[in-house]
């Protein structure tokens, strides 16, 4: 198998440009995956430093390190720099680098469009973190910027963050109409949607996600700025409208947003627990299914992050019914993975690891997902610490550990180096320890009664705080210790083997050296 | 013998840290569940919530079960053979079907709860609860009482001086407390004057959004004399935290005592702004009226949070024309946080409030507003 790789080396193989212009100009899937791996690290950790500062002020009760409206700025931007900028970017840089490579394409099918839609953004960013420094403070509403505490009683910064989120939303669909583009017209003859891996799968969903909903975003946003500026009263009752409806449009992208940010990690351990058990995964088929089927009922059970806003008894008996339905499929999913553990023959490298965390974990969330869709219960859940206990637990322990692991898998085919196994190991172990420490506690503070984003407690709150802080601190440790582990990887270490893991499969392991060519499949393969 | 005295010198700061630790876990008054609560609502709801929570510890310990069997067993180095199936449609159908059923067991309880609580009619007292950053306006309907509950003064002192264990309630104390009769079905509705707030006191199990403009309805029926304390749970600017709620809930005779006495005291209020007060008198009034109302925005010490929040020391409408300054304190200013403070303080408070702003913080504008002034612009 891998004699097909000799053959791609002949090819008059123009390799990168040098330099800097390399990655300002560069239009490779490589290049470009790897220039969003790297913001996605550089925003988890800017993201993390801001927990850092809620966790601090949060270690004991009273007001003793930042200001109440900064540190709702803290969660504000903690929220949009996590969802926007470390969670969504680490999946468009492991679909660049992976989607070519697994269906057989020599590269994006829109390069150039590819390049764009990475560059724009820095600035976006860049744009959103200058905000912090503005007269009045930045975005201060929390990551869901409800009106009208997010329009009439807003900083100055707003319009900023509207501009920011524009162009955020405009680099998702770029990106999700080149991988929607790739998956349906680059495939090599042979690969057929049902042979396709199910992380190109998982993404081919994904980006019709995006397409559908960043749009509803960028109307949102749109709304708020007119009626700030415009005199339009889209949310405003005293001029006809309805700041509930702001909620509406808003979760009608925001739970879509959900599964964006846990499709792709459904793909990525799914290809994992195969490879390390050797043995295929179990139920290819209706894990697809299971994928579409969350993907379409994602777009239905919107309103149940509002069951406190005051809907119709009906509104609310149908959105709970609905989001409860959500769990069968979840559901599916979860006893697939384990079935598929069930008699092989496992073995326990890093990436095993954490896809095995992430199920163990992101069942955890998905449990108190389901106790927080029973409408009735959700009135003494909502908007406390448990909810916030939930949605770290599948979007840390789910979203950024299917990303972990998805970089400790692929990283000797992308960098022809093996990491360090024990170093591997302890981050391991030291993240999950130190996550269940962080976020386990906020549950107990949830069902006791501490609501979110306040910035001092009651001092009944006081023990479980300081546990997650402490928790907090560690987890944050063990990140940059994660960075070093990276670009440990990146300088060296053992030559990985052309497969890399013994029971590996698919197209970039089976027929592609390790490192992968900067240029790969210019012939397409043949599938058998 | 040297080393082990050593390690106990070494190690002294570490067991005091950590005795310090535990021993604050001893005193502790931390919950670990819910609450049951005190009205037939929140029972049923512990209920729901209970049969939920054991309905996922027994599915997520027969999955994990499962699994860290098949992790001890089913491993390479213990020389486990990987075997080769991969598909049994009777098997997804299974479990498919298995946990549709279980979700339909937990559907039926929890919609005739949540029938049950969204039902408020047949009510014996209503309440108009409105939101107002960062405090809550009561308004008891057909008994012509109403008044403003915000966190208590001490509270307010506990804060600024960042000691949370100098008072008892910390952040859950407020000025006045909203009193109801137990075994009566009160209706609450709730509205806002600016952003969303949520109104939530777990032992009744009521939270429900204010929202501007509309009105929301929830009841609670409760069946426990006693004070029950929540807080604002929606994120509604600055002060988001410091919003507490106290229900202090009593027998009905002591209730329509209490009702009588609140009456009493509005209209002695009311009698109040007809009197001549002296500079001093409002003086001292309109710095407590200051401390609890504006000092959240414009600062203890009148510097403000510019640009979004004003300073009023030096500020043109604070030495400028006291017409102005009346008018925008009584009428707010739209657009802003500047609220209509005509709707939630006295004749008396307000006077007061806009002498000592005139007279402070360095200002010495000298004159003073009578409540009568204020009485006759409304």
């Amino acid at each position: 198998m891998t004699t097909a790789t000799t053959h791609e080396g002949d090819h008059h193989d123009h390799g990168p440009a040098t330099g800097l212009m390399r990655w300002v100009t560069t239009t490779n899937h490589k290049d470009i995956g790897t220039l969003y791996l790297w913001l996605s690290f550089i925003m988890l950790l800017t993201g993390g430093a801001m927990a850092m500062v809620i966790r601090a002020e949060l270690f004991q009760p009273g007001l003793q390190l930042v200001e109440p409206q900064f540190f709702n700025s803290m969660t504000t931007m903690h929220g949009l720099i996590m969802v926007f900028g470390a969670i969504m970017p680490a999946f468009v840089g492991l679909a660049n680098w992976l989607i070519p490579m697994m269906i057989g394409a020599p590269d994006m099918a829109l390069p150039r469009m590819n390049n764009w839609s990475f560059w724009i953004l820095p600035f976006a960013f860049t744009m959103l973190a200058s905000t912090l420094f503005m007269e009045g403070g930045g975005p201060a509403f929390g990551w869901t910027f409800y009106a009208p505490l997010s329009t009439t009683f807003a900083p100055d910064s707003t319009d900023f963050f509207i501009f920011a989120v524009h162009m955020m939303g405009i680099s998702s669909v770029m990106g999700a109409i080149n991988v929607i583009a790739t998956i349906l017209n680059m495939r090599a003859p042979g690969m057929t949607l049902m042979k396709m891996p199910l992380f190109v799968w998982t993404w081919l969903i994904t980006a019709y996600l995006l397409i559908a909903v960043m749009p509803v975003l960028a109307g949102a946003v749109t709304m708020m700025l007119t009626d700030r500026h415009f005199g339009t009263s889209f949310f405003d009752a005293a001029g006809g409208g309805d700041p509930v409806m702001f909620q509406h449009v808003f979760w009608f992208f925001g739970h879509p947003e959900v599964y964006i940010m846990i499709l792709p990690a459904f793909g990525i351990i799914s290809a994992i627990i195969p490879t390390f058990a050797r043995k295929p995964l179990f139920g290819y088929s209706s894990m697809v299914y299971a994928s579409a089927s969350i993907a379409i009922l994602s777009f239905m059970v919107w309103a149940h992050h509002m069951f406190t806003v005051g809907m119709p008894v009906a509104g609310e008996l149908y959105f709970m019914y609905a989001t409860v339905m959500i769990s069968v499929p979840t559901g599916v999913k979860i006893f697939n993975w384990v079935t598929t553990m069930w008699r092989g023959s496992m073995t326990f490298e890093t990436p095993m690891l954490f896809a095995i965390g992430f199920v163990v974990m992101f069942t955890i969330g998905g449990f108190s997902g389901l106790m927080l869709g029973v409408a009735p219960v959700d009135t003494q859940y909502h908007d406390t610490y448990f909810v916030v206990a939930h949605f770290h637990y599948v979007l840390v322990t789910g979203a950024l550990y299917s990303i972990i692991a998805a970089f400790y898998y692929w990283v000797p085919k992308w960098t022809g180096h093996m990491y360090d196994e024990t170093l591997g190991k302890i981050h391991f172990w030291w993240s999950t320890i130190a996550v269940n420490v962080l976020f386990f506690p906020q549950h107990f503070l949830g069902l006791a009664g501490m609501p979110r984003r306040i910035p001092d407690y009651s001092v009944q709150f006081s023990e479980f705080n300081m546990i997650s802080s402490l928790g907090g601190f560690a987890f944050g440790l063990a990140q940059v210790f994660f960075l070093y582990i990276v670009i440990k990887t990146i300088k060296g270490g053992e030559k990985a083997t052309d497969i890399v893991w013994e029971g590996a499969t698919g197209l970039e392991f089976e027929q592609l050296a390790s490192p992968a060519p900067y240029h790969s499949f210019n012939t397409a393969p043949e599938i058998k | 013998m040297v080393f082990k005295r050593l390690s106990r010198r070494l190690f002294a700061p570490v067991t005091a840290m950590l005795s310090i630790f535990f021993s604050s876990f001893a005193h502790a008054e931390y919950v670990l569940n819910m609450t049951k609560g005190v009205s037939t609502i929140s029972n049923d709801i512990y209920d729901l919530h209970m049969l939920v929570m054991w309905i996922c510890f027994v599915v997520g310990i027969i999955v994990f079960s499962v699994m860290a069997y098949s992790i001890m067993t089913h491993r390479k180095s213990k020389g486990a053979v990987a075997s080769n199936f991969h598909e049994s449609t009777t098997v997804e159908i299974i479990w498919t079907l298995v946990p549709l059923a279980i979700l339909i067991a937990i559907a039926v309880p929890a919609t005739a709860t949540l029938l049950d609580l969204e039902d408020s009619s047949k009510s014996d007292v209503s309440i108009q609860v409105t939101g107002i950053q960062w405090k809550w306006r009561y308004k008891y309907l057909g008994e012509d009482v109403e008044f403003i509950s915000s966190l208590s003064e001490e509270n307010r002192d506990a804060v600024s001086a960042s000691s949370p264990n100098s008072v008892e309630h910390y952040l859950r104390d407020v000025d006045k407390r909203i009193v109801v009769p137990v075994n009566k079905k009160i209706e609450f509705l709730f509205t806002s004057d600016d952003v969303i707030h949520a109104w939530w006191v777990p032992e009744l199990a009521v939270k429900q959004d204010t929202v501007p403009g509309f009105i929301n309805t929830s009841w609670a029926y409760i069946e426990k004399p006693g004070i029950y304390r929540g807080q604002c749970a929606e994120l509604c600017g600055k002060d988001h935290g410091f919003m507490p709620i106290v229900v202090e809930a009593v027998t009905m005779p002591e209730y329509q005592k209490w009702l009588v006495a609140m009456r009493g005291e509005q209209a002695a209020l009311a009698a109040s702004s007809d009197k001549e007060w002296t500079q001093a008198e409002l003086m001292a009034k309109g710095e407590s009226v200051y401390k609890a109302t504006c000092a959240a925005c414009h600062g203890a010490t009148g510097a403000g949070i510019p640009p979004v929040f004003p300073a009023l020391a030096k500020s043109p409408v604070a030495t400028g024309d006291v017409k102005g300054h009346i008018n925008i304190v009584m009428n707010g200013k739209t657009g802003t946080a500047m609220q209509a403070f005509k709707t939630q303080l006295s004749d008396v408070d307000l006077a007061a409030v806009i002498t000592f702003e005139r007279n402070s913080f360095g200002n010495t504008v000298g004159d003073l507003v009578q409540p009568s002034t204020i009485k006759s612009l409304r």
